[in-house]
């Protein structure tokens, strides 16, 4: 199948890498689009805490010998609207929620895993991601779950702004605030599971809220913040993935270190700025 | 005596209509505590209706079921003419919560909050249109924040943000405002502001409008009704009626707070 972006110079003018690049850029929209949602709810770590649970999924594909991308969604998105449950009836405040998720999750993965054949290689891919191993099969999934993704958010983006700006307002209001909540879950556990190929189920959440948290600075608006987001994440890919071939490094982890490096300049910069606007008006 | 300044919309509110909202013999308590008691409370279109008492006197309980998010022990509540649960276009009621909890983590502007309000009546899954920017402007123009739409909402002052809340539930063009301590802690500009605003709702949509709040000076020359509760309705008459009494709204601002605390 020809590709589109098949003419790119050095580092992406393999096929492989060209794969990886379009699937990473994905990665590089959708997760901070719905991260951005998420920073806002106070649930930061939500995308960790599915991660873990995809875990289990994946410990649970490969001891029935199923796609583990699969179960990995069933319970992803099991364990997305688990959190969410527990949120919303308070029975568990949201960290606490997160937490009994997280630590379920990551040791139900590993029983199933230790049961199974061990950890191998196959479950180091969904760990710490291997995006220069994507097939085209998987590389076509990822995009259509960021277009899912993204067109959701876009088009309910006032009533996903709404619910989780002000949630006892929005049921007064007779907006479908629990299903707002549920499917801002399922699009967590969406993510998740298609961006932990790529950067890995350790670091998925990264991001989600690294390139929030940048762009938290500087976004005037919400819908500014999520562009700002989304350009820092496309960004972190594209050179988080160049920089992993040209020195040989684990592409995952790279790509999430330019996300961090890009938030350490934009709040060493905007430091830099306020203290030179207070000297300006003559403030310590 | 401070007669309502409002003289061509008060004989329309004393025509016989069906209230807007409705309790009937209504009891409510949090265990064996009761809240509020045998209220008997009905706000009719085109009414500015103040519900005031001490602290703890059940005052947001009863809005609380007035809107329909507790239910009552006993008695019921009507919301235009049914069960507030059973109503579908909520948006009719628009709603300025105490305090609203907004968390600033990422900033959104005023419109972008304001916008929220149209989303019921539209339609949530609807993009909004030529009509719902303009009904946007307007209640953002009503409550004087035009030029600080485009604004992060979390930079604007406590009396700034409080207008940004009641501009939203504007923008749904309720026919019935429901507002709970709105203006505690507000500038005077603000307080000038959210009586045009109110009044322009009634005057100029004969909207209705149900306020809790200690602090009635704003629109004390405003009010068709006062209501005092302390867990069942001590008063429930004009103004006039009450200052007959010796109380105050307006005219000396500390009288009605002093008056209920020692009622409380």
């Amino acid at each position: 199948m020809p590709w589109p972006i098949d003419q790119l110079p050095y580092p992406f003018e393999l096929t492989f890498m060209q794969r990886a690049l379009a699937a990473s850029v994905a990665v590089g929209i959708f997760a901070p689009t719905i991260g951005t949602y998420l920073v806002q709810k106070r649930l930061s770590l939500v995308g960790d805490a599915v991660g873990h649970v995809a875990f289990s999924g994946v410990g649970v594909g490969v001891l029935a010998g199923l796609a583990p991308v699969a179960t990995a969604l069933v319970l992803a998105v099991a364990g997305a609207v688990g959190i969410e449950q527990l949120r919303a009836r308070k029975k568990a405040t949201g960290d606490l929620a997160l937490a009994l998720f997280f630590y379920s999750g990551i040791a139900l993965g590993v029983v199933l895993i230790s049961y199974g054949d061990g950890l191998n290689a196959d479950v180091n891919k969904y760990l710490f991601g291997q995006p220069l191993t994507a097939s085209s099969l998987d590389v076509l999934l990822i995009l259509g779950i960021a277009a899912a993704i993204v067109g959701a958010a876009f088009v309910l983006r006032r009533l996903l702004l709404s619910v989780v700006i002000d949630e006892d307002w929005s049921t007064v209001a007779g907006l479908p605030v629990r299903f707002a909540n549920n499917l801002l879950a399922v699009l967590t556990a969406c993510a998740v599971v298609a961006a932990m190929r790529i950067v890995g189920i350790l670091l998925v959440a990264a991001m989600m809220v690294l390139p929030v948290a940048s762009a938290q600075a500087l976004g005037r608006s919400f819908t500014g913040v999520i562009r700002w987001a989304v350009a820092i994440g496309v960004f972190a890919a594209v050179a988080g993935l160049a920089a992993a071939r040209v020195w040989d490094l684990a592409p995952g982890g790279t790509i999430v270190l330019v996300a961090a490096a890009v938030f350490a300049v934009v709040g060493a910069v905007r430091r830099g700025v306020t203290a030179r606007l207070l000297q300006r008006e003559g403030r310590p | 005596m401070a007669a309502p300044d409002r003289s061509a919309v008060a004989p329309l509110a004393r025509e016989p209509s069906d209230p807007l909202v409705q309790a009937e013999d209504v009891s409510f308590a949090y265990g064996a505590s009761p809240v509020v008691a045998d209220v008997d409370l009905a706000v009719h279109p085109g009414e500015f209706v103040a519900l005031v008492g001490p602290n703890g006197s059940g005052k947001s309980t009863l809005l609380r079921l007035l809107l329909g998010t507790l239910r009552p022990a006993s008695g019921r509540v009507l919301l235009f003419g049914r069960p507030p649960e059973s109503v579908r276009d909520r948006w009719r009621v628009g709603y300025v919560p105490q305090r609203p909890v907004l968390t600033s983590e990422v900033p959104a502007t005023v419109r972008e909050i304001v916008s929220t309000g149209r989303l019921a009546q539209r339609g949530w899954w609807r993009p909004l249109g030529r009509n719902d920017h303009r009904a946007v402007d307007h209640a953002l123009e009503s409550v004087g924040l035009t030029p600080l739409a485009d604004r992060p909402l979390n930079e604007l002052s406590g009396g700034q943000q409080q207008r940004a809340f009641i501009a939203r539930a504007f923008a749904s063009e309720p026919e019935l405002l429901i507002l709970d301590e709105p203006i505690a802690g507000v500038d005077a500009e603000s307080q000038r502001r959210f009586r045009s605003s109110l009044v322009h709702l009634i005057e100029q949509h004969r909207g209705a409008v149900l306020l809790v709040s200690h602090e009635l000076s704003a629109v004390a020359r405003d009010l068709d009704r006062v209501v005092v509760l302390k867990e069942r309705i001590l008063f429930d008459g004009a103004p006039a009626e009450l200052m007959a009494e010796g109380v105050s709204l307006g005219i000396h601002q500390e009288d009605l707070p002093l008056w209920l605390e020692e009622l409380g």
